[in-house]
């Protein structure tokens, strides 16, 4: 997948300065600087409705930020066409909405779209980057099952799977680990993980501190204000801004060389 | 490439293209099929040779008139409502993303019924009543628009609730209009009501925004595999899905208006092909859309041949034919799929 690498590896991939988030009148954050470089996992973390999910959508250029300016690749991102921009970065949604029948290959296909003329059909190495997409969430052989017949969990990693597909250079993820179990939350995170030390990026929204510690360079914390606070793993993984952020008390303890939150 | 053992499987997952073939196949010599049903069948029975020869222009007898002036032009008027009911049901299924979305789902058919009515109640003549049932769709179309857009935030939860109410008003008129209306009114507006393609012989503008249609809708038919994915990772993959929205709706209303104006409300045909087809094919909008035009083309058609031949020289409602062959034919199907 050489191609699907960004070009100009010499810009970040993500870069935003003085970003602003609104809601209405409600700031989610200000003054907002982030840098992420190919080869960086940052996670988003903050309490509910602290704005984790607004600001994923304003990275990936759904919604206008508020304030301040953003860059994908070193370009503005109002300056992406849209069908480039999903060659780019593509954006997993915190929901899967399944109302009609599908198999799971054509679903995961779906995410080969931006890559597609108007009037091409999905073609066979379309369908071997989709089965390869299953086969990393440990679908495989599942592709000619109907997605209604699925549970939560495979149904996200049919979701995973047709990110994959996209194959952006840039991933941004909202709760990946939704409905999965401790088994397929480490797996995708593992899996992730690669995918940056291969020159990717991933921005990710997590709820358990813990799993941000383990995976993420970067760490961004909303503490529900309108405050921002962004830095590596190390300075923003603070019991005390932690416990600012979620209103409950963190402990920090190590166990066998590795920093664990619990709540007190 | 090297494939890998589980890429056998490939082919049997993504059964729309070769299937599609399959059942294009099958519904080609069925809408053919219908359409000599209905050109020969009826009071005169007339061959298919006498048909064919009357098609071309050859023979000027009573037969090759009756051909010409009735029986082709309704031919062609059903089959093009019924591709118009089918594919319009088809684009709200995946516009409000609800599988239980129909053509009337906006209250499109309650406008058009007010209108329709309206008309009957002036005595108007049929082409009026055609007329003003085109009207009063649009209206409600407009209203609808309108007023589910009233704070830019366009969802579909908003869109159907509105849709719904706006229905159920036009319902209401609709019932005291025929508590009003004297007895030999009321007759034709139940007809009207219940589908009625007796006065169908203006088959053109319909066939052609059927054709219009297919041919603006096909090439957004990737995006709208897209977008039934859900509306922001639609957009996360490049679909203006705002745009794509208000074309869909738009179009989609256009399609059930000309339906209603010129057939009545026939109901089923616009919430029952699209599902037949996607039962047989899945929910690729590429293979579907087509399919599902030729699908409900020609179930209209036979249909309205049924309908005016079944009790001669009585007619009976085609809405009443569709829905009798359709709802049997939906439910063997469904049983046949439990796990979908």
């Amino acid at each position: 997948m050489t191609t699907l690498m960004p070009s100009a590896t010499q810009n970040p991939l993500l870069q935003a300065g003085g970003l602003g988030v609104r809601i209405g009148e409600r700031w989610l954050c200000r003054d907002l600087d982030l840098l992420l470089q190919p080869g960086e996992c940052l996670a988003v973390i903050g309490a509910n409705g602290a704005g984790k999910t607004t600001l994923l959508h304003t990275l990936a250029g759904l919604r206008p930020a508020a304030a301040g300016q953003l860059a994908l690749a070193g370009r503005a991102l109002q300056h992406w066409p849209l069908r480039e921009l999903a060659r780019f970065r593509g954006l997993l949604a915190q929901q899967q909405p399944d109302h009609f029948t599908a198999s799971v290959l054509e679903t995961v296909l779906v995410g080969r779209h931006p890559h597609l003329g108007r009037w091409d059909w999905e073609g066979a190495e379309d369908e071997r980057l989709a089965h390869v997409a299953l086969a990393e969430v440990g679908l495989e052989g599942m592709a000619a099952r109907d997605i209604l017949s699925l549970s939560g969990g495979e149904r996200q990693r049919v979701a995973l799977a047709a990110l994959l597909a996209q194959a952006p250079a840039l991933f941004l993820l909202d709760e990946p680990l939704n409905h999965l179990d401790l088994r397929y939350q480490i797996a995708v995170l593992t899996l992730f993980r690669r995918l940056a030390e291969a020159g990717r990026g991933v921005v990710m929204v997590l709820h358990d501190i813990n799993l941000a510690a383990r995976f993420a360079d970067r760490i961004v914390l909303l503490d529900g204000h309108g405050g921002a606070c962004a830095g590596s793993r190390d300075e923003v993984l603070q019991p005390a801004l932690l416990e600012a952020a979620f209103g409950h008390p963190l402990r920090r303890v190590e166990v066998e060389g590795r920093v664990l939150f619990i709540p007190a | 490439m090297a494939a890998s053992p589980t890429f056998a499987t490939a082919h049997r997952s993504l059964p729309g293209r070769s299937r599609a073939w399959l059942v294009l196949a099958v519904l080609l010599p069925a809408a053919a099929g219908a359409f000599a049903w209905a050109l020969t069948a009826g009071d005169l029975s007339i061959p298919l040779a006498d048909v064919a020869g009357a098609l071309g222009g050859t023979g000027d007898d009573m037969a090759a008139r009756v051909v010409r002036e009735l029986r082709l032009p309704r031919a062609l008027a059903t089959f093009a409502c019924g591709g118009l009911l089918a594919l319009a049901g088809a684009l709200m299924q995946v516009l409000l993303r609800n599988p239980l979305a129909e053509p009337y789902v906006l209250g499109i058919s309650g406008g058009a019924a007010v209108g329709a009515l309206g008309a009957i109640t002036l005595g108007a003549a049929t082409f009026i009543v055609d007329a003003g049932a085109f009207a009063g769709a649009l209206a409600a179309m407009l209203l609808v628009f309108g007023l589910a857009h009233g704070d830019g935030s366009w969802t579909q939860t908003r869109l159907l609730l509105t849709g719904v109410i706006v229905a159920a008003g036009c319902g209401a008129v609709v019932t005291l209009m025929l508590a009003l209306a004297p007895a030999t009114q009321a007759q034709s507006m139940l007809f009207w009501l219940m589908g009625d393609a007796s006065g169908a012989n203006r088959p053109w503008p319909a066939l052609m925004l059927l054709i219009a249609g297919l041919l603006l809708v096909l090439p957004l038919a990737r995006d709208l595999n897209v977008l039934v994915r859900g509306e922001l990772a639609a957009q996360a993959l490049g679909v203006r899905v705002r745009r794509l929205r208000y074309a869909l709706y738009l179009l989609a209303s256009l399609f059930t208006a000309a339906a209603v104006s010129l057939v009545g409300t026939v109901g089923f045909v616009g919430l029952i092909v699209p599902h037949l087809v996607r039962l047989l094919l899945g929910n690729d909008q590429r293979v579907l859309l087509p399919v599902a035009v030729l699908a409900g083309g020609t179930l209209l058609l036979a249909a309205d041949t049924a309908a005016r031949t079944a009790m001669a020289p009585m007619q009976l409602p085609v809405g009443v034919l569709t829905a009798l062959i359709g709802v049997p034919v939906f439910l063997f199907l469904l049983a046949r799929h439990p796990g979908r």
